[in-house]
């Protein structure tokens, strides 16, 4: 099944946002932490998108596609912004956990929240858009997944 | 998110509600800079009545855990639900940030 929903990119939004994908997930029979861990998974990419390609503007749009699988869920973000963000780049930097401390940096985190929940993480550069394709393998989880 | 702070004897609370995500945190950032900027000792955070945290959330517990052993300051999170607190638990915050069950707890850290 594929599910799709566009969403302005505003930071009042996230909510809405982080509302479909607990919808889309929630029949799935997931652990109520593992449902969380999705929902915020798609949340940080957005939250970067959000802020950093569209710089907060309500006027501009992202696009999020969620492909149940039988054995996976593939989740695929799509802007076509750029700001001063490039995801790519944004990807390959890889901070550790003791690295953003030491800096007392705020930010950071999303990222590695979301390459610890996914099993995989890409994001590139087509046509003009950025797409951002995550996947959780169900099978990964065989205690949270009965579906 | 909803934001309330107690004093309580030598403890500065600061009871946070509903989501803390990007758009939110700021007024977490804000209330625990003012508490620091006064100089409290004990800071502590009601987490029970969180019902979603995202990275910015983290992002401001976590660039202070210096500040925090540089100062001297006892801050502690308390409350928090297993959802909740599962999130800290996917980069181990849990172990870097004394995060306990309740407001007893917390006060005999």
């Amino acid at each position: 099944m594929i599910h799709y929903y566009k969403a302005n990119c505003h930071s009042e939004n996230l909510k809405l946002i982080r509302e479909f994908v607990k919808i889309v997930l929630g029949n799935l029979h997931l652990t109520e932490n593992n449902l969380n861990q999705l929902v915020l998974a798609v949340d940080e990419v957005c939250t970067n998108i959000i802020f950093h390609s569209a710089n907060n503007n309500p006027n501009k749009t992202l696009e999020i596609t969620i492909v149940e699988n039988a054995d996976s869920l593939e989740f695929e973000i799509i802007d076509r912004y750029s700001g001063q963000f490039n995801p790519i780049q944004a990807l390959q930097v890889r901070p550790t956990l003791q690295n953003i401390i030491e800096e007392r940096r705020k930010g950071g985190i999303g990222l590695l929240l979301v390459r610890n929940i996914m099993d995989e993480v890409e994001v590139s550069h087509e046509n003009c858009q950025n797409i951002w394709r995550l996947r959780k393998m169900l099978k990964n989880e065989p205690y949270s997944h009965s579906a | 998110m909803q934001l309330r702070e107690i004093e309580d004897g030598k403890y500065w609370i600061i009871e946070v509600a509903g989501d803390v995500d990007a758009s939110s945190s700021i007024h977490l950032d804000k209330a625990i800079d003012n508490a620091l900027n006064a100089g409290i000792q004990n800071i502590l955070i009601d987490g029970t009545k969180i019902q979603y945290i995202a990275s910015a959330g983290l992002g401001v517990f976590v660039s202070r855990i210096e500040e925090f052993k540089d100062n001297d300051v006892n801050f502690v999170i308390f409350g928090l639900n297993d959802r909740v607190k599962n999130v800290f638990q996917i980069l181990g915050l849990d172990k870097l940030l004394r995060i306990v069950a309740d407001f007893q707890q917390a006060k005999s850290v």
